[in-house]
């Protein structure tokens, strides 16, 4: 097959669950689908919350330590802060249609898209596959991953 | 720029959008999804239909959307169009590129 720099696939790494982040890793992944490329998310650390199913429909955006909320850091951390931003972010997603965490995860399954979890990671939280949104492709290492990300024109990106 | 489809002067972007609706009928639909290594069933045209009804009540359309339309799911979207398929089910069905990310 010819290589003409074209990208085929993109592998997203996922280590952050604030909800920035991740409508960040999933806007791309399912970005590259509509665009006929193939895409596979790795939920590592912390990234592993936007796939447990307790926890994913309760993510927050970051407004501690993110210059771009303008917000004085001490401000930011007042308790409420986090979910008065959270809600009103949430609000404007919906605005311009978008879907909440779990809605988007279903769309991105739906969509061809592989979710993995890291092993090593949901040891380390002591997570179980049955904890985790169900659609899951599989918990796998980080050899796995690459073994799944090799072939011409695959992209990896780490958020 | 114009471009000859399935015998006629056809007037579409440099990516193969049509840009005059009037100039669209069912066999030109047929000649773009052949060019996209898609042979039409009455299930695409029934999404294809769905597509051209939402175009035509300026509804902006997207991946969700379709999702939701009671037509189709997204699967069965993706297998209907594998490739791209928001973008070449409305390249077949003779209007605009949706600007959706979503």
């Amino acid at each position: 097959m010819e290589d003409n720099g074209s990208i085929k696939k993109m592998m997203i790494i996922l280590s952050k669950a604030t909800l920035e982040n991740v409508y960040a890793g999933f806007v791309l992944a399912n970005g590259a689908r509509m665009e006929g490329i193939e895409a596979e998310i790795f939920f590592t650390f912390f990234g592993l919350e936007a796939i447990h199913n307790k926890k994913l429909d309760h993510l927050h955006i970051a407004t501690v330590g993110n210059p771009a909320m303008h917000m004085p850091t001490l401000l930011g951390g007042l308790p409420g802060m986090e979910a008065i931003a959270t809600s009103m972010m949430k609000k404007e997603m919906e605005k311009i249609d978008m879907p909440d965490v779990r809605e988007f995860l279903e769309i991105l399954t739906a969509s061809g898209v592989k979710l993995w979890a890291c092993k090593l990671a949901m040891d380390m939280f002591h997570y179980n596959k049955e904890d985790m949104f169900e659609d899951l492709d599989g918990v796998i290492t980080v050899g796995d991953f690459y073994k799944q990300g090799s072939g011409v024109g695959t992209h990896m990106l780490f958020i | 720029m114009d471009k000859v489809i399935n015998g006629k002067n056809i007037s579409v972007t440099e990516e193969g959008f049509m840009t005059d609706f009037s100039q669209w009928d069912k066999s030109i639909g047929d000649a773009i999804a052949a060019e996209n290594n898609i042979s039409l069933t009455p299930r695409h045209w029934e999404v294809l239909n769905y597509i051209q009804t939402e175009y035509k009540n300026d509804v902006p359309l997207s991946i969700r959307k379709i999702g939701k339309s009671g037509v189709v799911d997204i699967k069965e979207f993706y297998v209907l169009f594998p490739v791209a398929p928001l973008k070449t089910a409305t390249k077949i069905a003779g209007i605009p590129k949706p600007v959706s990310c979503i």
